[in-house]
């Protein structure tokens, strides 16, 4: 699409080569003290929230009225972790966000693996077999990734019915979309197509070509091809969008509230919830213990594929 | 785009013995499928929807036969809540946009002045980006709690009149969203940033400091012009990100105190399904398409009108 | 393309397993605080003691407002719960005209609701063209303040009787310390706390010439310009109360910390759960001790339609089942609420729901908001509470002006 979306496989690999700037001159310089200083600074502002969940979540409820939101726990409990996987309640379900991860993991590797095979087949597609009007059909992928979700919500609903009757139809058996999780997955597959196609076509499009030609002298096919020759090559770009979509879809509130029941809530959604129905007095180290449950799954993807998950980003930040 | 020019004269070969011209590559275009359907259906089509049914009186239900013209659109913007939710977003997207920008770069050039524990500091400062914005707008909704947090801690060290009560006051609530909303996002755009100044070729370095040219001055007049491409990206995603403001504000205010933090995708939603007027949402939801293509266009226009006089 | 479908007849295999003929039904309502969950508590413990089904409950946290567009959606997106809370009034409307909702007539014929439904007004909002859709279930009302004896005691003034001695004695509870009305900050506590200012201060006739025949010459007009000065000032006891949910708003009044709240009677249930006692502990004004009336809007199923008959047998059970004596008595002492059935008995009921009651006896009754206005016009007057209430630079005349804008254009 661009210079910049061309040459992103360089670019990315060019950010973990090692700085470019500058070189300071010697250790401790006044400059040198000021630019660590600043960092150090920063990192507070930055890393604030997270030990306020924490120390807050290890604390029981009166040292919380006492205290100030900054203070270590004097006794550390994990009580309000045990009550927030297990207890807490919305209304007189009170299964805690357990039942929320569970449904998170249903909706998280279904969609995953559907986004990812349809978006990596859309980009060789358009990258080695391109055919009449598959620009066009890119160009408007591309374009729908800057479309609010405001604007195709309720659509989505009257397609989900349909889509829905319509395999009822079929099978003869009374099948729903709207309200499953085969709903969400398909509307997850949607709006994960756009970025994901395009990575995927930059990637494949910065593959060698004489692979390409020579399997087709050799009569290979489009699915051969594929199968054999570009997935075996392309490990790296299938993580870097493993790591996307599953931080993407994990933190998704907004097509989780609307597409599917309690039963099958996210996580998220759950999580809001149980933050929001008060029952006498906020349990607030239950919710923060909540919180950082619910935070724990990117959390830790992105603390364990660490570069990874860098590059992923540099990567994905060229969709445009 | 060019790489792929090449490959074009091989399949056409290839399928040139086969008669018609609709089942050339007709793998390729089964499996394109999915991709078609999207793209025609949902993006074209639902957003066309919209569009029809918000010049219709539709309640709870679509009525697509209950034409009334630019009526939703009338009350749309004589509405007291729809201003504020579009002053809102304006502020908060010119705010988060800068310091975005200004933060990230900052960070990123720091970064890249060769520092120890580099990976250290990019991990503390990308971590939140991993977070949902409902996760985020509940830890900062805690921080922000003025009896527990930081206003009280303050007042604990000894100074008894400080008072920094963001989400409780309609003035400046929009400012508490925006620290958190930076907090989650700008640790991204550091990223994107040191990506580009990876790209930065290192004799520019050299010869900046062979003329004498002090650092700053470095960055400002030569560094960050160099960069543009990487800033439209940026800006882009920044803009792009900030019209689907919801999660977070949903998560820290509920749009409150009073209608002071509302934002449009807020707006839109509750008037669709909790109001039980759909043509006022669609009509709210086509105003921010409109204002996503004001920020779209002159983009592409740059691209791709750039790319053509190369 | 081929993977999914096979995962997708495999799901559809499965749910359709699944559905034998003691059914599960979901039933969604937005029932979550203490008292709440306490008395929905009631009825799913009677659904599954009583009948072969089981009550699968799908309670959705936030409020009304977070709960009826989920409903709503699953409804139209043609996953359809089996049961589900509305405020009966103009809420379903739409649903019922699309011919969503199943029809009731033969269980309420059956079940002579006709003759038990206590006051006749709750059936009629359940009504169009003469078919039943939904079974109210409980009277709310909410025409109430509530005082918390112990933030008057502390301030040293004596428990008012009456608006006018609680403004009056609202200067003395601030210097105590005390916030004095508690104000939850979702939009529909400002819009209702302002209706029962409107009843009290405007009067009843003013109160119906604007909610029921939408006269917005009244609503703009001097004695309405009252009910928005008394709201202003109001707004000024509120300032310091900075909590979201009204059960929030409530537990201030419980521990003391604010004066008062103006709030429906739902409100009695956290008093319960908190071990406090009417007349003891806390008193409740109805009409705000100026106006003794009550309005009866409050909370109803409705059975969204399904294909299966045997879930739709088990729904006609539920439905019977939500109105009979038993339930009915212990699902609404929970809850605070009054029963729709003139015919039971509630010896335990406490000092302010026998308040209710003999209001409601005396047959001064008011129709609610929500089955005089639509949906839109409730959101529209509810935007504008919300900012005015929390707004202090927003003038009353200007809140006036706006509020009789939107009577004029009211549905």
């Amino acid at each position: 699409m661009t210079d910049a979306t061309q040459t992103t496989p360089q670019r990315t690999a060019a950010a973990m080569s090692g700085p470019r700037g500058p070189k300071p001159r010697r250790r401790i310089t006044p400059s040198n003290i000021m630019l660590y200083s600043i960092l150090f600074v920063a990192s507070v502002y930055y890393l604030l929230p997270l030990y306020v969940m924490v120390v807050t979540s290890l604390k029981g409820m009166p040292e919380i009225r006492l205290g100030n939101v900054f203070s270590p726990p004097v006794e550390v409990t994990f009580e309000p972790w045990v009550k927030a996987w297990s207890e807490a309640c919305t209304g007189i379900n009170c299964d805690g966000l357990s039942r929320g991860f569970f449904n998170s993991v249903n909706i998280l590797i279904p969609s995953v693996v559907l986004s990812i095979a349809i978006a990596s087949v859309n980009g060789y597609a358009l990258a080695n077999w391109k055919f009449k009007g598959s620009e066009v059909f890119f160009t408007i992928l591309i374009f729908g990734a800057f479309i609010p979700y405001q604007v195709m919500i309720y659509p989505i609903v009257i397609l989900l019915r349909e889509m829905g009757q319509g395999i009822s139809a079929v099978t003869g058996t009374d099948f729903r979309l709207m309200g499953s999780l085969w709903g969400l997955v398909i509307v997850h597959s949607i709006f994960g197509m756009p970025i994901l196609t395009l990575l995927f076509r930059n990637y494949f499009t910065s593959l060698p070509d004489e692979l390409f030609k020579a399997a087709r002298v050799d009569g290979v096919g489009f699915w051969g091809i594929y199968f054999r020759i570009m997935l075996p090559m392309s490990l790296p770009i299938f993580v870097v969008a493993i790591i996307l979509q599953v931080t993407g879809i994990w933190n998704d509130f907004l097509f989780g509230v609307i597409y599917t029941k309690p039963d099958t809530y996210p996580m998220t959604v759950q999580l809001n919830n149980i933050v929001n129905s008060v029952q006498g007095v906020k349990e607030y180290n239950v919710n923060m213990a909540a919180t950082l449950l619910t935070g724990l799954v990117p959390l830790v993807i992105y603390f364990v594929s660490g570069k990874l998950f860098v590059r992923g980003i540099a990567a994905g930040a060229v969709k445009g | 785009m060019a790489v792929t020019e090449g490959v074009r004269p091989v399949a056409e070969r290839t399928s040139a013995k086969r008669p018609n011209r609709l089942f050339k590559n007709m793998t390729a275009k089964i499996a394109s499928i999915p991709m078609i359907l999207t793209a025609l259906v949902v993006f074209i089509g639902c957003t066309l929807w919209t569009i029809y049914h918000s010049f219709t009186k539709s309640r709870l239900l679509p009525a697509p036969d209950k034409w009334v013209g630019w009526d939703q659109y009338e009350r749309l913007w004589n509405t007291r809540r729809w201003l504020v939710s579009i002053e809102n977003l304006a502020i908060y997207g010119v705010c988060s946009l800068v310091l975005s920008l200004v933060i990230g770069f900052t960070l990123a050039a720091l970064l890249d002045r060769k520092i120890r524990g580099e990976a250290v500091f990019r991990t503390i400062f990308l971590y939140p980006f991993a977070l949902s914005f409902i996760v985020t707008g509940l830890v900062w909704q805690w921080i922000l709690n003025p009896q527990f947090g930081i206003q009280q801690v303050v007042r604990n060290w000894g100074w008894e009149g400080f008072t920094f009560d963001p989400l409780n006051n309609a003035e400046i609530v929009i400012y508490g969203i925006l620290i958190a909303g930076i907090w989650q996002g700008s640790g991204f755009i550091m990223v994107i940033m040191l990506a580009g100044l990876r790209g930065i070729d290192q004799d520019i370095w050299k010869a900046s400091r062979v003329e004498g040219i002090p650092a700053w001055k470095t960055y400002i007049f030569i560094i960050i012009p160099m960069m543009r491409p990487i800033f439209v990206t940026a800006l882009v995603l920044i803009a792009a990100g900030i019209i689907k403001v919801y999660d977070l504000v949903v998560a820290q205010t509920s749009g409150g105190p009073g209608i002071a933090s509302e934002v449009p995708a807020k707006y839109v939603i509750e008037k669709m399904f909790q109001a039980q007027n759909l043509g006022q949402g669609f009509a709210a939801s086509t105003m921010m398409l409109v204002s996503v293509l004001v920020v779209l266009i002159p983009w592409a226009y740059l691209e791709f009108g750039g790319k053509r006089r190369d | 393309m081929k993977f999914m479908r096979n995962a997708l007849v495999g799901t559809t295999a499965l749910c359709a397993a699944t559905a034998v003929s003691a059914a599960d039904l979901e039933v969604t309502h937005w029932w979550t605080s203490g008292g709440e969950a306490a008395a929905v508590a009631e009825f799913a413990k009677a659904f599954d003691d009583k009948t072969d089904h089981t009550w699968v409950d799908g309670a959705i946290a936030g409020s009304g407002g977070t709960a009826r567009p989920i409903i709503i959606s699953r409804i139209l997106g043609g996953d359809p719960m089996h049961a589900t809370q509305l405020n009966h009034g103009r809420q379903a409307e739409e649903l019922i005209e699309a011919g969503l909702m199943l029809d009731l007539t033969d269980v309420a014929e059956a079940e002579g609701w006709k003759d038990l439904v206590n006051p006749t007004s709750l059936l009629d909002s359940c009504t169009v063209d003469g078919r039943i859709y939904c079974a109210p279930v409980n009277i709310h009302s909410w025409q109430w303040i509530w005082l918390s004896h112990k933030a008057f005691d502390d301030a040293g003034v004596s428990v008012p009787t009456s608006w006018d001695e609680y403004v009056a004695a609202a200067p003395a509870l601030e210097s105590a310390g005390k916030i004095p009305l508690a104000m939850g900050q979702q939009p529909w506590q400002s819009n209702g706390a302002f209706g029962v200012m409107a009843i009290a201060i405007a009067g009843i006739d003013a109160w119906s010439e604007v909610n029921i025949n939408k006269n917005a010459e009244v609503a703009g007009g001097e004695t309405y310009a009252k009910v928005f000065e008394a709201a202003a000032n109001a707004r000024a006891f509120a300032e310091k109360s900075n909590v979201q949910d009204w059960n929030q708003a409530t537990n201030l009044v419980i521990t003391g910390q604010a004066g008062a709240q103006i709030m429906g009677d739902w409100a009695q249930g956290e008093f319960q759960v908190a071990g406090q006692t009417a007349g003891q502990d806390y008193t409740c004004l109805p009409g705000l001790g100026v106006n003794e009336i009550i309005s009866t809007g409050g909370d109803a199923f409705y059975f969204p339609k399904q294909d299966d008959p045997a879930i739709e047998a088990a729904q006609k059970e539920m439905a019977a089942l939500l109105l009979s004596s038993e339930v009915q008595v212990n699902f609404n002492l929970k809850k605070g609420s009054l029963p729709v059935r003139g015919d039971v008995d509630l010896a335990a009921a406490n000092d302010c729901m026998k308040k209710g009651l003999e209001i409601l006896a005396s047959g001064a009754i008011l129709p609610d908001g929500n089955q005089t206005f639509s949906p839109d016009t409730t959101g529209q007057i509810e935007d504008l509470m919300v900012e005015f209430w929390n707004d202090p630079s927003y003038s009353a005349a200007d809140a006036q002006a706006r509020y009789a804008e939107i009577i004029a254009d009211a549905d």
